[in-house]
């Protein structure tokens, strides 16, 4: 069925999703740094599917290589997903810039980076899917981690720009906007448990929505309701409020 | 490595306790954990009935499910400890191959089913999971890791396999599976009049691969253990594109009072009428064969909040019958039917220290927790001993230390290796302690 790339394959949506393409025929490219912690993930997804599944090198962050990854790549895949995150320290980012780039070229010029010249490769073949998971966070600034939301909501713009764009060459673009999951990125929070979802639900759900051309997807669906909400609530409120 | 506090309960939904819940993602982690705590006990899929893997702190194995290598040539599938039985199927079984040995779940864990030497309709042939374990890796309260098998730390193998997971942490296991032409079973239902009837049913058939027997409870008198017996065997049409079934699931739990004596009577009435001739074939699926009750999720709501328990015992070939009668006899008198009995006869017993199979007839009765139940089982304890059995570890959450001291013959055995290696003061779950282990 050809390849889809996963971009930020380490983590725990990532991985749940690699699954989910291989049980469905997809033979897979999985990326990130240090690619070789990846090995135990593709053997496991090989023998449970059949699947060719590559583990590949790729740091977002190294901006100057992407062309030349990509390039390299054997087969061009027919898809493509970032999964790619990173939550990063509120607090420790309102004192430190360091923090505050990390935050903000992982989740949004890195991807952005990548997902340009993946894009122009779609453009001109006239088909492939782009799934990028952004998040809540970006749909309204709030106090405790607006840096990553605004990093977010640049990103969920930069997708609605690029499906826009890429209507007309039959490539389509399926914004991810998870809520609470439970992952290695929110380890240590205390999530609500009804309103916090598990990797491989949110995996499905993304499976599904860019099978069927969905645009947005918030997941788990309740999180379309109460973003909603929060968007709606107006200014002189929300400045006031501890959400 | 994550800490959570939560409420935990297994499969019965009793009891239910506060515990903390230990997740780990490298060995270093886990042996830094078993360094920090005592009272551990490793958990997989929570399928056991009772309280073997509730403690005070539990190790979370299942999310640990990756498959390591799987050996086409010889069948040989190497698999993380949180592996689930269903996804070994799933992957497999379209590829020509299924478990050598599965229980009537499918959604344990590869780690669960060794720590309870879990058997399946095949004993009386194969006999338990252990048989098809090549190895595994044990993680041992210093923080080591030793590769036991059948030739290597043989000891600390018997001890594990059966050992309720009070030696340590499996980590992964190498298992062999069986090659298979079919998802059919070729399934022939045999109707019998009495116990007498459904033991010579049994001898009857003794060769075929698969057995076992609905039993129904409530019968007396003259009809007192009349059952179904189902026995089967893999077809060979080829036919192997297999889906797991769809299942529905039970969103809640019922009210308790739905199970009375009625309903039950009811149910055991209408279903073994179900069947109206002495013998009946059919070819049926891999799930609605090994794994009838996986099709309802859930289905341990429909005893209520108050949870449930499975008094499953066994005992010798010679003592069988009139242990049985009684057993079943006291139930009848007693008026408190369980809603489900399964009977079945088991082939020879293994090395292992605390497996519970012993060659000879096996009942499994489901019963809501109410007042005076465990008083019940106490007389039905009795008989057992009496009758030269025992209870299933899996499975209970009551029996007493004495009961379980007198029927466990390499207790002594167990209890020395655990004390050689200071698991006593790692690993222990609220049954251990309540049975002194």
């Amino acid at each position: 069925m050809g390849y889809v790339l996963i971009i930020g394959a380490k983590s725990d949506i990532a991985i749940a999703l690699a699954r989910i393409y291989a049980e469905n025929n997809y033979s897979l490219y999985l990326a990130a740094r240090q690619v070789d912690e990846l090995e135990a993930i593709a053997k496991d997804i090989t023998i449970r599917t059949q699947q060719s599944v590559k583990c590949v090198e790729l740091d977002v962050l190294d901006y100057p290589l992407h062309q030349a990854f990509y390039e390299a790549l054997p087969e061009k895949p027919i898809g493509v997903i970032s999964a790619v995150g990173y939550l990063g320290a509120q607090d420790m980012a309102q004192d430190d810039f360091v923090e505050v780039q990390k935050i903000i070229n992982t989740n949004y010029t890195g991807v952005v980076s990548i997902l340009n010249i993946i894009a122009n490769d779609f453009e001109q073949r006239k088909s492939g899917f782009i799934v990028a998971i952004s998040s809540v966070a970006g749909d309204r600034g709030r106090k405790s981690n607006y840096i990553y939301g605004s990093a977010k909501a640049a990103l969920s713009t930069y997708l609605s720009g690029l499906r826009n764009r890429l209507y007309s060459a039959n490539v389509h673009v399926l914004t991810v906007k998870p809520g609470f999951v439970n992952t290695k990125m929110t380890e240590g929070l205390i999530l609500p448990a009804k309103l916090t979802a598990q990797p491989k639900s949110v995996a499905n759900d993304i499976f599904i929505a860019q099978q069927k051309k969905q645009n947005i997807l918030y997941t788990l669906w309740l999180w379309k309701w109460i973003m909603l909400i929060i968007r709606h609530i107006p200014e002189w409120k929300f400045k006031a409020m501890s959400l | 490595m994550k800490m959570t506090n939560m409420s935990m309960t297994s499969w019965g939904n009793y009891p239910v306790i506060n515990s903390q819940s230990l997740k780990f993602s490298t060995l270093t982690q886990l042996k830094d954990t078993i360094s920090t705590h005592s009272d551990l006990i490793p958990r997989g899929n929570g399928r056991s009935y009772g309280d073997s893997a509730l403690s005070k702190n539990v190790v979370q194995v299942n999310p640990h499910d990756l498959f390591l290598d799987f050996d086409v040539d010889n069948g040989l599938l190497h698999v993380q400890a949180g592996v689930l039985l269903a996804d070994i199927i799933k992957v497999f079984v379209p590829r020509g191959w299924f478990l050598n040995v599965t229980p009537g779940t499918k959604l344990v864990t590869v780690g669960g089913a060794i720590a309870s030497d879990v058997h399946g309709k095949n004993h009386h042939i194969v006999g338990c999971f252990s048989e098809c374990v090549e190895f595994f890796n044990l993680m041992l309260p210093s923080g080591d890791t030793v590769k036991c098998s059948s030739v290597e730390n043989t000891e600390l193998f018997r001890a594990t396999c059966g050992g309720m997971g009070l030696t340590g942490i499996i980590l992964d296991a190498k298992i062999s599976l069986k090659s298979i032409q079919s998802k059919y079973i070729n399934q022939t239902t045999i109707k019998t009049l009495n116990l007498k009837d459904t033991f010579s049913a049994f001898e009857e058939h003794k060769n075929a691969p698969y057995s076992v027997a609905w039993i129904d409870c409530l019968a007396s008198a003259k009809n007192l253990g009349r059952c179904l017996l189902t026995i089967g065997e893999f077809c060979t049409d080829g036919q192997l594109d297999y889906q797991p079934k769809a299942k529905i699931n039970v969103p809640f739990n019922l009210p308790s009072f739905l199970l009375n004596q009625l309903s039950v009577k009811i149910f055991n009435w209408c279903y073994y009428r179900k069947v109206s001739q002495r013998i009946s074939q059919q070819k049926v699926g891999i799930d609605t064969f090994f794994f009838p009750l996986d099709a309802i999720g859930n289905w341990n709501r429909i005893y209520g909040k108050k949870g449930f328990t499975q008094y499953q015992i066994i005992l010798p070939k010679e003592t069988s019958e009139a242990g049985l009668t009684e057993i079943l006899q006291t139930i009848a008198d007693s008026g408190k039917g369980p809603f489900l009995a399964v009977l079945k006869l088991f082939g020879k017993a293994n090395d292992n220290y605390l497996s519970f199979p012993i060659e000879g007839y096996s009942l499994a009765l489901d019963f809501k927790i109410e007042d005076s139940l465990f008083k019940l089982l106490d007389v039905l304890d009795d008989i057992v001993l009496e009758y030269g059995g025992r209870v299933y570890l899996a499975k209970d959450v009551r029996v007493s230390q004495a009961v379980f001291e007198q029927s466990y013959p390499q207790l002594s055995t167990f209890k020395a290796l655990r004390s050689r290696y200071k698991m006593q003061q790692k690993f222990n779950s609220l049954q251990s302690k309540r049975i002194g282990l």
